[in-house]
């Protein structure tokens, strides 16, 4: 196991800049996921980390060692691939092995390792099959046992439960993570989904446009949001924006959208009185309550669990997520109110936190 | 008319002809009709009749006589017929294995990203653009006694003193005739695996390197398994190309010098047309039927073995 440390990567492809100087730590053991809209650059960084992609600048080095001239095989990391990259000509125990007979280990050598892969991964009764023979959710099994049979430094993830659907996808998270626990191999995992990024990391990274936004623990992210890409990337349903000025209000001040709704703010940064600023407030921090702001009902989706309201106000689409069953009818008017503590406060130029 | 005959004898239920027309294949084998119908009046007719006459002492103008297997019988003891099947296994190994070989190296480099990549696929493919005949008589010209370019050129550097006779020597012939084969036939190889090679996923590729694959080992391991397929059947493609070829030698040596480069299809086509023994020439392509069938027969069963690209859920 080793660490693996990221220090001012770039990447471009002749001259389009794609990776403009990226900067991780990953502790020995970690999980850290990449996570970011298509086109961000996480794949890319993930495929720097691997070897299967130059570095334009900057360094990688995995366990202390400088590995931006290092080839693939000799970084001593695993990869699964989102398609699987299941050898197709191969079974299942070939697949896993094959790492292994390149590297000439004894037969018997490759058979224990094999089956205790195996065994981790409940594909024993498997090992015979060709991977067109396998579902989508065993071959995701097999890829992770391909990699978990060289026993490498560092597992790297790209995307791997894209190709599966929503009830295997939760399960195979839940799989991985316990993985990880048990293994405790450093790992790099790529998703575009926040709540895989969520539910399994350590340390979430956040890129947007080949930067790096934020980096931190999932709750950090989700309570202190740097600004409002992270802040309205990670959570789901996504932070609702509203533009509108601050008011002071003695110990706290007052929200006004430029429509017209009002919501308390705790604490307003210094001098802000009467500035423009963007409200962030999340679908499930919104509670409807008697004594809130106004606005109108446009469609009323009940989950069972909670309901969640798109309301209107002015131009403004406000989604809230209740968790009591409020069944208000389209086009009526309820009203919202929120706990003051929880509202986030943009700058509407910069789109950074305001601190308070 | 028909309807008048069904119901004619529609006395005690359903006539066979009515039962036969609602059956739900008859409309199938309408359409199935006019596909068959010209497989057997194109192919298997001609084919039939060709073994047939084989049977028989026919000659241009005089139906023959079945004679039983007298024309084999004569043949086993013509030279000229053991020379041509010699040549003909001979060229079809040697241009088949030869053909593979640069087909395969050209395929794999064209699958690289080069500059000017569509350029040299199209260039690649000009030799089997040009109709055979023509670029049969370019070589003829190329090889020819007195105004081969190679010659000339040879002559000109001082490499040799003397004019090359190129096609009027056995061997000489055979190796130019072999050279000419394989020139057109590369392409078809080439063009074909290229496909092939372009429906591996690179990422099977990334992950060989990552599990420690040198580039030799992707090949072996990777590239070349997962082309076994695309590999015999342009092979198998290949061979009954090359072992039925008869334009190339007709153009360039019609099996001379001395019957040295008869091909089993042109000695058979020089002795039932020119010389008019149908019987005589039809034996001669009959006798390429087994070694055709034994080709086929080892591709089919070469791919009959790869159990991982089959398909079922289960085993």
């Amino acid at each position: 196991m080793a660490s693996v440390e990221i220090r001012d990567v770039r990447k471009a492809y002749g001259a389009t800049a794609v990776i403009h100087g990226v900067n991780v730590d990953i502790a020995d053991g970690e999980f850290v996921v990449l996570v970011g809209p298509s086109g961000c650059g996480k794949s890319t960084l993930l495929r720097m980390i691997a070897g299967l992609e130059n570095i334009t600048g900057g360094e990688i080095r995995i366990g202390g060692r400088v590995v931006n001239n290092v080839p693939p095989k000799e970084r001593d990391i695993a990869m699964v691939f989102q398609n699987y990259a299941l050898y197709p000509h191969m079974t299942v125990y070939d697949n896993m092995g094959f790492s292994l007979r390149l590297r000439k280990a004894d037969k018997s050598e490759i058979e224990k390792r094999v089956s205790q892969a195996a065994e981790i991964l409940g594909l024993k009764a498997l090992l015979d099959r060709y991977p067109r023979q396998l579902s989508g959710g065993q071959r995701q099994r097999v890829a992770m046992g391909r990699a978990i049979v060289r026993d490498p430094q560092v597992f790297l993830f790209d995307e791997p439960l894209s190709n599966l659907d929503a009830k295997l996808r939760v399960a195979m998270r839940t799989e991985i993570k316990e993985l990880h626990q048990r293994l405790k191999t450093t790992t790099v995992y790529v998703t575009h989904d926040q709540i895989e990024a969520m539910t399994m990391a350590d340390k979430i990274v956040v890129m947007h446009d080949g930067i790096v936004e934020q980096i931190g623990a999932p709750l950090d992210l989700y309570d202190r949001p740097g600004n409002m890409f992270v802040a309205g990337f990670i959570g789901s349903p996504a932070m609702n924006f509203i533009k509108g000025k601050l008011a002071s209000n003695g110990s706290g001040a007052i929200f006004k959208s430029d429509a017209g709704l009002s919501l308390p703010v705790a604490r307003a940064p210094a001098a802000s009185d009467g500035k423009p600023v963007v409200l962030g407030v999340r679908p499930e921090h919104l509670v409807a309550s008697g004594e809130g702001a106004a606005v109108d009902v446009v469609v009323v989706e009940p989950m069972g669990s909670e309901t969640q309201v798109v309301a209107r106000s002015g131009a403004q689409d406000i989604i809230c997520l209740f968790r009591d069953r409020v069944m208000p009818n389209p086009g009526e008017a309820i009203r919202i109110a929120c706990d003051p503590k929880l509202v986030h406060l943009f700058d509407p130029e910069s789109g950074k936190t305001l601190a308070a | 008319m028909t309807d008048a005959t069904a119901i004619a004898t529609t006395a005690g239920g359903r006539t066979t002809w009515e039962r036969l027309r609602s059956h739900r294949d008859w409309l199938g084998f309408w359409f199935m009709a006019p596909a068959a119908a010209i497989l057997i009046l194109f192919l298997a007719y001609p084919l039939g009749l060709g073994v047939w006459l084989s049977f028989t002492d026919a000659k241009i103008g005089r139906p023959g006589h079945f004679i039983g297997l007298d024309n084999y019988d004569w043949l086993s003891d013509d030279s000229v017929f053991w020379g041509s099947v010699f040549f003909t296994c001979f060229y079809t190994l040697v241009a088949s294995s030869i053909k593979f070989a640069i087909g395969l190296y050209l395929a794999l480099l064209l699958n690289k990203n080069l500059p000017f990549k569509a350029l040299l696929r199209s260039i690649v493919l000009i030799p089997f653009v040009v109709p055979t005949v023509l670029s049969a008589i370019a070589f003829w010209w190329i090889f020819d006694s007195q105004f081969s370019i190679i010659s000339w050129s040879l002559v000109k550097l001082g490499l040799i003193d003397r004019y090359i006779d190129f096609l009027g020597n056995p061997w000489n012939a055979r190796w130019c005739l072999i050279f000419a084969n394989i020139w057109r036939g590369v392409p078809f190889v080439a063009i074909t695996l290229l496909a092939g090679l372009q429906t591996v996923s690179p990422s099977l590729y990334e992950a060989a390197t990552i599990d420690g694959a040198s580039r030799w080992q992707n090949f072996r391991h990777i590239t070349y398994p997962l082309l076994t397929p695309i590999i015999a059947v342009v092979m198998t493609f290949s061979v009954l190309f090359t072992f039925t070829d008869f334009q190339l030698i007709w153009a360039m040596t019609r099996g001379g010098p001395v019957n040295a480069t008869h091909l089993m299809a042109t000695l058979s086509f020089q002795r039932a047309i020119l010389g008019g023994s149908l019987g005589e020439g039809a034996a001669i392509s009959t006798a390429m039927i087994p070694f055709l069938l034994a080709a086929i027969m080892v591709s089919w069963f070469g791919l009959q073995k790869r159990k991982w690209q089959q398909g079922g859920d289960n085993d």
